[in-house]
């Protein structure tokens, strides 16, 4: 049996303010095991970043509280940690790479300067071999390790991504958490960057959750897929399952509205209406509003998630007769 | 059958000054467009496809060059000929966040066009042709007293396409109009444009990023790479054959959301020659895996490597077999 790095268990977190209370992670559960990469694919607002930032014990409170759940990592709980125990773990263990590089960096300091900063933080070496690895690392994102005394500003968007990339890789981390790398990158750069995630991936044996709208990316990348909605993991399962049986009306939806690259769609089939607030969720099922398959007992309750085959969740009555539940009900 | 060309292009060139020399942003392009059909222009960011089609519809002065409209020479318009024009050329925007005036709703903002060219006699009138727009747009009537931070990033594109299409216009210029949004919403917006581009004869040119979504609505595409044109073609033609190495590396780097899809990953490398002074060379040959001596010495042409389908490359030939 494979050995589990991270097992997150029913985790909510929930915005509350005076006015209003955002649910914005419902009860997730997911596994990932060593070497293993998770694609999380959902559109705005469904509860990724908040998800990624719920991991690194990095919710803003006020106005983020965790409601419930264990993050399971390497056997202990994250949940648990002082703040002190989790400065040890960001950046040593798990390092994230954040949705908006580009303000990620100093301006005012070299991307040499910036990059040893991190493995001192985290290694007992001097300055001067702390600068000496962070060229190496630089070499490694595919930049001259020469160019360490140069400013963010005199980089190109892909290059200081990658500038970031290795920052987060700096301290060899165990797990990586990308949140949207290369959403605002060009295809062929994000090319680069994918291409360099992967090398790492082999390299070091780093587990990865990446975060991401693109179906595309994780059909590149990923093994496992979970698709997520309104905070709650709609469908989950390894990239065979979620691509080559998708089964959830939303995760169907998400396929049906990417225009086909291979042959020309004469029309596409977008998924009708719009997400819901996440502070006024509905009752039962979130995405009844939307789904062309809901049934009355949708609207209401709570919804199964159930093993359609070995690995693979669904949460969705319309698969109720079918594969055995592991919640609801 | 002739076609029926609404807006034909010819060497159109823009040149923005900069303290360190000449941007050439757009440089030399040359395209027509039938009337109802799309122009999809792809490329990558900073290639020059905004500043080409805010070109093309007297956003920029051009530099040099020649653009017609409907058989007419537009290349120099006065103030007095621009707002004639203006009622038949429109344009949508990437962002439509702040391409909308936050203190304005959504019912002023789709009567402001009308108001500012006087198209409505009477208030009523105007109410009437609002309410029009919107529903022809998807907004829902109770929405007209919205303001633009109220709505999602589809509702507020709905509102661009409304003031886009409120003067009737022939030819929209359509920079990004999706970009910023998500996959079904996305879906929603392109849907609508088709369907109105089908029952108002409308002509497009697509700006975009996205190779799915450029096979999907084009009729024609056009590649840039730094201001100029590298491919032009019938859009099932340069899917099916992509003739010039930029348009191959492009299209080979986008991910498809099939198992199994990735090809060997041809990472293009290299220096990206700079914009401002570009010298007498192929803008490409930097990063490209064929780039000769000659490349390095002489600016390659447009031409028709096969009936139809247009590559600016030395080698066209000899790097596709032909
Ligand atoms: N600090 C905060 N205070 C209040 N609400 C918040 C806060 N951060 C996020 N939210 C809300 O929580 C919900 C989930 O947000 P989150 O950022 O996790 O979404 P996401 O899936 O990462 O979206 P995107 O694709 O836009 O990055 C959203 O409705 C968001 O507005
Ligand atoms: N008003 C301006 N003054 C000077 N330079 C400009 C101006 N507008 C654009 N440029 C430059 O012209 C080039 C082309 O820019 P343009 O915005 O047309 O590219 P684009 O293909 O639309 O890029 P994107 O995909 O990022 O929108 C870029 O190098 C840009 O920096
Ligand atoms: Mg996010
Ligand atoms: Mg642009």
């Amino acid at each position: 049996m494979e050995e589990n790095i991270l097992e997150i268990k029913d985790l909510t977190i929930h915005y509350v303010t005076d006015e209003e209370t955002v649910e914005a992670v419902n009860g997730i559960t997911l596994t990932l095991q060593k070497g293993e990469s998770l694609g999380l694919v959902g559109e705005t607002g469904a509860g990724k970043t908040t998800t990624a930032l719920g991991i690194m014990r990095l919710i803003p409170d006020p106005p983020g509280r965790y409601i419930s759940g264990e993050i399971i990592y390497k056997g202990e709980d994250l949940l648990k940690k002082s703040e002190n125990e989790m400065r040890k773990i960001r950046g040593h263990e798990i390092s994230m790479i954040f949705q908006d590089p580009m303000t990620a960096l100093n301006p005012v300091l070299t991307v040499g300067e910036q990059i040893a900063e991190v493995i001192q933080l985290h290694h007992k070496i001097s300055a001067a071999d702390a600068l000496i690895r962070a060229t190496e690392m630089m070499e490694l994102v595919g930049i001259e390790g020469s160019r360490h005394t140069e400013y963010p500003h005199q980089f190109s968007g892909g290059m200081k991504q990658r500038i970031v990339i290795a920052i987060a890789l700096a301290c060899d981390p165990s797990l990586l958490i990308a949140d949207e790398p290369t959403t605002a990158l060009d295809v062929t750069i994000q090319e680069q960057v994918l291409d360099l995630i992967e090398n790492l991936k082999k390299k070091f044996g780093t587990s990865m959750i990446l975060i991401t709208h693109d179906l595309g990316v994780v059909a590149e990348v990923c093994d496992k897929v979970a698709i997520i909605y309104g905070g709650e993991i709609v469908e989950y399962g390894t990239l065979e399952h979620i691509y080559n049986n998708t089964k959830h009306p939303y995760t169907i939806g998400l396929f049906g509205s990417i225009p086909n690259f291979n042959e020309k769609t004469r029309r596409l089939k977008p998924i009708y209406g719009l997400m819901p607030n996440p502070a006024d969720l509905p009752d039962g099922c979130t995405f009844a509003e939307r789904c062309p398959d809901a049934m009355e007992c949708c609207r209401s309750g709570k919804i199964p998630n159930i093993e359609i085959e070995p690995g693979h969740f669904v949460r969705c009555r319309k698969y109720q007769s079918q594969g055995g539940e592991t919640d609801g009900e | 059958m002739e076609n029926d060309v609404i807006l034909q292009v010819r060497n159109l060139k823009k040149y923005f000054k900069t303290p360190r020399g000449n941007l050439h942003a757009v440089d030399d392009i040359n395209f027509s467009i039938n009337r109802g059909e799309t122009l999809g222009v792809v490329g990558e960011s900073g290639c020059g496809k905004s500043t080409l089609g805010r070109t093309v519809i007297h956003l920029h002065e051009r530099t040099s060059g020649e653009i017609y409209f409907n058989g007419k020479d537009i290349s120099d318009v006065t103030k007095q000929q621009l707002k004639v024009l203006r009622e038949d050329m429109q344009m949508i925007f990437q962002d439509p966040f702040s391409s909308l005036n936050p203190r304005m709703s959504v019912s002023q903002l789709i009567a402001e066009p009308l108001l500012i060219y006087k198209k409505c006699g009477s208030k009523g009138e105007l109410a009437t042709r609002v309410a029009q727009l919107m529903d022809t747009v998807g907004l829902a009537s109770r929405l007209a007293s919205f303001y633009p931070h109220e709505l999602d990033g589809g509702r507020r594109q709905r509102i661009g396409v409304a003031r886009a299409l409120a003067l009737n216009p022939q030819f929209i210029v359509c920079d990004e109009p999706v970009s910023a949004l998500d996959v079904s919403i996305q879906a929603q917006i392109i849907n609508l444009m088709q369907d109105l581009q089908e029952e108002m004869g409308l002509t497009y040119m697509f700006i975009t990023h996205d190779m799915s979504v450029v096979r999907h609505v084009s009729n024609n595409i056009l590649v840039m790479y730094l201001g100029s044109m590298v491919e032009f073609a019938d859009s099932e033609e340069m899917f099916h054959q992509r003739l010039h190495p930029y348009t191959k590396a492009l299209l080979a780097a986008v991910p498809i959301p099939v198992i199994g899809a990735k090809k060997e990953r041809k990472l293009i490398k290299g220096e990206i020659t700079s914009p401002i002074n570009p010298g007498n060379e192929c803008r490409f040959a930097k990063r490209c895996p064929y780039a000769k001596e000659r490349c390095h010495q002489e600016i390659p042409q447009l031409v028709e490597a096969v009936p139809g389908h247009f590559v600016a490359c030395h080698y066209v030939q000899e790097i596709n077999q032909l």
